[in-house]
Order: structure tokens, then C-alpha cells, then sequence
């Protein structure tokens, strides 16, 4: 099978106050249509430098390396293309936007990105009964919809928002940056199920976490450590609870 | 408030970076030579027909305005106005009446219909006789508004007018006003802005050529939102309007502005003035939507729009409220104000002022509280972009017999870019002990997160921006009657194209 989300040999750096801060290192990954992978490591290992730059965020430069999703080189194309084309990243920090309606805000982006693969727009109505089906679905209350996105939402609906968001356009890869972080037992398995919804031959998912607990409901194809920018073991699911076990220094020592 | 989504979308078709409104039209006019004498003055009464004491009450302006200097506080700059390089009065040429579309001037039509005037009120605004009944109704379901379109200087023509005289309201051209109902314009005109009120306040009294003129009666609702839309049309044609709204005891009214103006490489000088007056239990809301051609990308032509609007809320209870969206122009004065006389009187001010390119905006309001236990309320939004200067400039006066009286201010502005000004100059002076005022300011910029998160989701850079200044400004825009609200939405939007990234 040809890779749904091809990454080879990619480095990216960050502009730090007028010097250029390596992060990614050459980073090869492959991830297969209808797999979920999961990517571990320690902090500052560059996951979520990588989850940027695949979404297309302008503060990464890429110094070297391809992306190519479906085909197509991820890299070349703007963050709303890209959403467009299926990509979908969960915020770790989701944003908040005062005074924009959050029913509006999806409802906008949903039809910008039906829009852009040439699908039927939504009307309100429609809109809503999906909405309001989907954030049934999360758990969240109604008037999270109503309100201003993520503006004094708890930690728990920001990142249920997230997965409401991802519900709702539908992408064919989500990237999820430590979505589970911060989340209680409950909300953790409601996401869980969110994403697990949407699992199908045509949808692949990067799940980037540092608990093993995600991982028990997901179920990953694949897991990957990362550490200083680079990717230094896959494996299958017994990986993550390798790392459970026995934590990163190994893997880190291994690769030194 | 979904009309956003709606609205953004709308506006994906209207993208063209260029200046939407910027059409010139090409009708006859009747054009009073430039330079500005007591013979200009006395010319523009003569065309008008006027009465000895409004001719004497020009002159008057004239001589008061010919000892005042352009003030220069404001933190605008601009070259000197050459006030005698100005033509004071424009007029279409008259032609007798039409009697069908077919006769009417088709530039006028074409200039209606990018107005966006519905058909058949074109054909009223026009000065098409409409046989009995077959007047404009609203029955389409669009709601129904009077539109009194100023084409240039001279009101071309009213709609609506019967159902509006049978409820007793009266809304014209000041100058048919002056003729039909000369008892209440010389009660009033200038009793709120006094004639040598200030520089351009006085330079419009003295050479107004047009403008609207609403009487409702006591304990009268307007039963529509009433409308006007000023257009700047002939070249090197100043304009002075002048509006003039009473509302009496126990009356109520809504009151729409929206302006469009042609492309224009010379700068083009503009100064309204506005009066309210509003008696007990009174209610005045005037809604301002400005898109005056704010100059080119370099700081080129552009409308200087230097406008005196005040309020009197003369009795006890009575509420004012200005709301404005100002994007256009290439310099704004403008201070829409209250005088908070009446016990318990209301005043309100939500602006949105939105500077992009070389425009600078010094706007703000001015709430003089006299009477006890009054209140007023001032939002002012301040958006920023490209190299563009923006100003609040607000004041908020306590008057010793002010008791109980209350003032909430709101200022914040949103800087896009790293080359453009906002500036916040508050005064507050209070002299009664048991009065209360609160302060309130921010300022922020469009967060890089802010607008990778929006495309992430798959929102165009524009959209994006559309969305988040949109969310900013909410609070000013929920007070506008809706079919203004969505103009205003576009407006922002088309405002700031192209100034991220």
C-alpha cells in the first residue's frame, strides 16, 4: 500500500531571537491510509514542532526534506489548502477568538472547506442539527456552541471543542497534538470515541501523547519515540508500553 | 449573530481590491463658480428660495467663521485647505418631471442600482408620479425603509412620504423644510451646534446646501427606519449637509446614514453638521455606516471629512445613540456628542473606526452630563492596519448638579501590522461628588495564533482576518439595524484586504 502521509528526511528550524534553532532533525515517517500512529518522546523532542509544520504554521522554516500527503506535497501548500485537502490538527493549546460565535466560526470553516472539495455548503439549519448531534455526542453542553470559541472554556471543552471541530469537517488525516493532556478519565475516553468514530479505511490519524492511556482506547497501528527532532524507534502497540514501563532514558542513551 | 458567515461569504465575490464604490457620474449639473464670498452665500440662498432670516443667519456664520482657525488639536495632518479653490453649491439640472423609467436619466438609474436602491423605489427617487397604490410597500418582505437619497447637493427625492405623513412624521430636504415648515427649523436649526460652533460647523452654516429634516410628534414610533444616503459626486463639490431631527415628547425614531463616494484623485472636503433633539421620553438612535473613498494604497485623494454632530437630550428620559462604522475617508473629525440635560436622560456612543494605508482618524464623542442621574455608555472600537493613524479622543463632563450621573467607557483597539498608530486620549472630568465614571481600555494585535488557527481550519487569510475583526467590533455592530450590520460586516472585510501578511 502506498503512504497515505509520507514524510522523508524532514528538518525545520525556528527563528530565536536572529538565530535559526534546529528542531527537526530528519524526521522519516510513513504513515499508511486507515492506520492510527502514535508518536511519543520527551518534551522538546519536536512532536509538536512536527504537527506545526505539517500544518503549515509560518513561524517553521523547512530546511530540508518532503511531505507529500495523498500524493501531494503538503509543504508547497497554505494552511487552508491543506485543510482543505483533509488535514486536520488538534491544537494542544487551542486559541481563543472574542466575540467570534463558535457555531459560526465551525459553521464557516465547514463550508470554506466543503466549498474548496467541491461539496454542498450547509444551510444554518443543517449546520446545526450536525453540530449539536456531534457535540451531544462529545458530551459538551449545548451553549458551547453559542458561546465565543474557546473564550472561558475549561481545558477539558477546549480540547472537546477540538474533536467537535474535527467531527465536523470530516478530515482523512488528524494530528492530534497531546489532545489527551489535562483530560479526566471520562472526557479522555468521550475523545477517544470521537476519534475512533471517525476510523475508516480512508482516515488516518497521528496521535501525538505522552499516556499510555489514549493509547489503550485507540488502539494504535504504530508507535513511534521521537526525540531531538528525529524519529529513533517504531514499533507496535507494546512499544508505548515498553516506554510505560521503562521510560525514555534507554531509547535516549540508544541513540546517543 | 450567523449573518456573519453569511456575510463572509458574500463578500468572497467582492474581493477586488480596488475601491468598490468608485464610479463617477456623468449627469449636467449646475455648478456655482468656486471661492466662497458673502456672493456665494446669497447665491445658494437665492437658488434655494430662502427666507431673509436664514440668508441673514448664513451671513452671520460667515462672519463668525472668517475670525476662526482649522483647530489643531486633532492628531491629523493634512496640507492646508484652499477653501476658495471649492465649488459651494452643485445641482442636477433640472428637467420636467418623467413620466416612467424610460425618461429617466439612465446614469442615475445605473448610480441607484450600485447603491443597491430596490427597483421600484428607484423609479420614486427618480420623481416618477406613481399612480395611486402603486407605491413601494415592503410586501416582498424586505423590511421597509424611507430612503431620501442626496444626490450631490440637492435631495432628489423622498419616499414613502404618505405613509409617513400619516403619522404625522415629517421627513424632506431641510431645504423643502425651510419652505413647508419654516416655524420648526428656525426653533431649531442651530440650537443644538450653535452657528460658530467651531471652524467647520460654522463654515457649514454658512453654505449648507442640503440635507435631512425629520419631525416626529409626540408620543409618534416612526413606523420605519429612515435612511439617507449622502453621495459626493461632482468634481471639486464640497458638501455640506445638514441634518436636523427632532423627536417630541414620547417619540421614537431610527435614523440610518450610509455613504458612498466616487473614486477621486483630488482630495475632497466634507463638513456636515448633525443636530438631534430629543424631548421627554424621546428616542433617538442614528446609525452611521462611512465608506467614503479613503485615498489610494499611497496616501493619494481621499474624501477629509471634518463633521459636528450633536445631541440634545432636552427631556427627562430621553435617549440618544450614535453608532457608527467608519472605513472610509482619508482624514475623520468626528465627535459624535450628547448634552445629557434631562433628569435620567440617556447617551450612547458605539463607534467602530477602522484606518488602513495612509487614512488617520481622530473620532471619538463628548458626553456633557447637566441633569441628575443621567447616563451614558461609550464603546468605541479602534482597528488599525497598514500605516494608518488612529485616534479616541473622548469627554466625559460632570456638571455640578449632576448627581447620581454615571459614564461607562469602553476603548480598545486592534493593531494589524506593525506600522500603524492607535492612540487613546481620554478626559474625564467630574465635579459631582456622587457621580461615577469607569474607564476601560485595551490594546491588541491580531495574533499569528489567532490566525493560524482560523486557516488551520481552513478559513482564507482574509476570512480570517474578516472573522476575528468582526468578533472585535461585535459589541458596536449588534446595535445596528440589521440590513446595516450585514453593510457593515462587508465593509470591515473590504476594508482590510490585503492588510496581513
Amino acid at each position: 500500500m502506498s503512504a497515505f502521509l509520507s514524510i522523508a528526511g524532514l528538518h525545520a528550524s525556528i527563528d530565536d531571537n536572529g538565530t535559526r534553532k534546529p528542531i527537526l532533525n530528519g524526521v522519516d515517517l510513513d504513515v499508511p491510509a486507515g492506520e492510527v500512529h502514535a508518536i511519543m518522546g520527551p518534551n522538546g523532542s519536536g512532536k509538536s514542532t512536527l504537527s506545526y509544520v505539517l500544518a503549515g504554521r509560518e513561524d517553521y522554516e523547512v530546511t530540508a526534506g518532503t511531505a507529500l500527503f495523498k500524493g501531494e506535497d503538503l509543504l508547497a501548500m497554505e494552511p487552508d489548502a491543506r485543510a482543505a485537502a483533509g488535514v486536520f490538527l488538534a491544537f494542544q493549546a487551542p486559541v481563543e477568538l472574542p466575540g467570534v460565535n463558535n457555531a459560526n466560526f465551525l459553521r464557516t470553516a465547514v463550508n470554506a472547506v466543503r466549498r474548496a472539495r467541491g461539496e454542498a455548503e450547509m444551510d444554518s439549519m443543517q449546520f446545526l442539527k450536525a453540530a449539536r448531534a456531534q457535540a451531544r455526542a462529545l458530551s459538551m453542553p449545548e451553549d458551547l456552541l453559542k458561546r465565543n470559541v474557546n473564550v472561558g472554556f475549561s481545558g477539558g471543552e477546549k480540547k472537546r471543542n477540538e474533536v467537535l471541530q474535527m467531527a465536523l469537517l470530516g478530515p482523512s488525516l488528524a494530528i492530534l497534538d497531546e489532545t489527551d493532556s489535562g483530560l479526566d478519565i471520562d472526557a479522555l475516553r468521550i475523545v477517544a470515541e470521537g476519534v475512533k468514530a471517525l476510523r475508516s479505511p480512508s482516515f488516518s490519524a497521528l496521535v501525538i501523547t505522552h499516556h499510555q492511556r489514549l493509547l489503550d482506547y485507540l488502539v494504535p497501528d504504530r508507535v513511534h519515540v521521537m526525540a531531538r527532532g528525529r524519529i529513533l524507534r517504531s514499533g507496535g502497540p507494546e512499544l508505548a508500553h515498553q516506554l510505560e514501563a521503562q521510560g525514555y532514558a534507554g531509547f535516549l542513551a540508544e541513540a546517543a | 449573530m450567523p449573518a456573519v458567515a453569511e456575510t463572509l461569504n458574500t463578500v468572497e465575490s467582492l474581493t477586488q481590491s480596488s475601491y468598490k464604490w468608485g464610479f463617477e457620474t456623468d449627469i449636467e449639473m449646475d455648478l456655482a463658480p468656486k471661492g466662497l464670498s458673502e456672493d456665494t452665500i446669497r447665491l445658494i440662498s437665492a437658488r434655494k428660495e430662502e427666507p431673509d432670516w436664514l440668508l441673514a443667519w448664513r451671513l452671520k456664520a460667515y462672519a463668525a467663521w472668517q475670525t476662526m482657525q482649522a483647530p489643531g488639536w486633532g492628531k491629523i495632518g493634512h496640507p492646508p485647505i484652499d477653501f476658495q479653490d471649492v465649488h459651494y453649491y452643485a445641482a442636477p439640472k433640472k428637467k420636467p418631471g418623467p413620466k416612467s423609467l424610460d425618461e429617466v436619466d439612465p446614469e442615475l438609474l445605473a448610480v441607484y442600482e450600485k447603491l443597491g436602491i430596490p427597483l421600484k423605489e428607484r423609479a420614486m427617487l427618480a420623481g416618477v408620479e406613481v399612480p395611486d397604490g402603486g407605491e413601494a410597500d415592503g410586501r416582498d418582505g424586505r423590511p421597509q425603509i424611507a430612503v431620501d437619497a442626496v444626490f450631490d447637493s440637492v435631495s432628489v427625492a423622498t419616499t414613502f412620504r404618505s405613509t409617513l405623513a400619516k403619522a404625522g412624521v415629517i421627513f424632506c430636504p431641510i431645504s423643502e423644510a425651510v419652505r413647508e415648515h419654516p416655524d420648526l427649523v428656525r426653533q431649531y436649526l442651530g440650537s443644538v451646534v450653535p452657528a460658530a460652533d467651531n471652524f467647520y460647523a460654522a463654515l457649514n452654516s454658512a453654505v449648507f446646501t442640503d440635507g435631512s429634516f425629520v419631525f416626529i410628534p409626540k408620543g409618534v414610533k416612526c413606523p420605519m427606519e429612515l435612511s439617507t444616503y449622502f453621495r459626493i459626486n461632482a468634481k471639486n463639490t464640497g458638501q455640506f449637509e445638514r441634518t436636523l431631527i427632532i423627536a417630541e415628547d414620547g417619540a421614537s425614531v431610527s435614523y440610518l446614514e450610509g455613504c458612498t463616494a466616487p473614486m477621486r484623485d483630488e482630495n475632497q472636503l466634507h463638513a456636515a453638521v448633525v443636530e438631534l433633539v430629543a424631548m421627554d421620553d424621546a428616542s433617538i438612535k442614528y446609525s452611521t455606516v462611512q465608506n467614503w473613498y479613503p485615498g489610494d494604497a499611497n496616501g493619494k485623494g481621499g474624501i477629509y471629512n471634518f463633521v459636528t454632530k450633536r445631541g440634545a437630550c432636552r427631556g427627562a428620559r430621553s435617549k440618544i445613540s450614535w453608532t457608527q462604522v467608519e472605513t472610509g475617508s482619508a482624514i475623520t473629525w468626528k465627535y459624535p456628542s450628547c448634552i445629557l440635560q434631562g433628569e435620567g436622560s440617556v447617551g450612547e456612543f458605539y463607534s467602530v473606526a477602522v484606518t488602513n494605508n495612509h487614512q488617520q482618524a481622530d473620532t471619538g464623542t463628548k458626553m456633557l452630563h447637566i441633569g441628575r442621574n443621567t447616563r451614558s455608555t461609550i464603546v468605541a472600537k479602534t482597528i488599525s492596519a497598514g500605516r494608518s493613524d488612529s485616534t479616541y479622543r473622548g469627554l466625559v463632563r460632570v456638571m455640578p448638579k449632576a448627581s447620581g450621573a454615571r459614564n461607562f467607557t469602553q476603548c480598545d483597539s486592534l493593531l494589524i501590522g506593525d506600522q500603524c498608530g492607535a492612540h487613546t486620549v481620554p478626559y474625564i472630568e467630574n465635579r459631582n461628588m456622587t457621580a461615577k465614571t469607569e474607564h476601560e481600555a485595551t490594546t491588541s494585535k491580531i495574533s499569528e495564533d489567532q490566525l493560524f488557527y482560523c486557516r488551520s481550519r481552513g478559513l482564507s487569510e482574509e476570512d480570517a482576518v474578516g472573522m476575528i475583526v468582526n468578533g472585535f467590533c461585535k459589541d458596536v455592530l449588534k446595535e445596528l439595524p440589521m440590513e446595516f450590520a450585514v453593510e457593515a460586516q462587508k465593509l470591515l472585510q473590504v476594508s482590510l484586504e490585503g492588510s496581513v501578511g
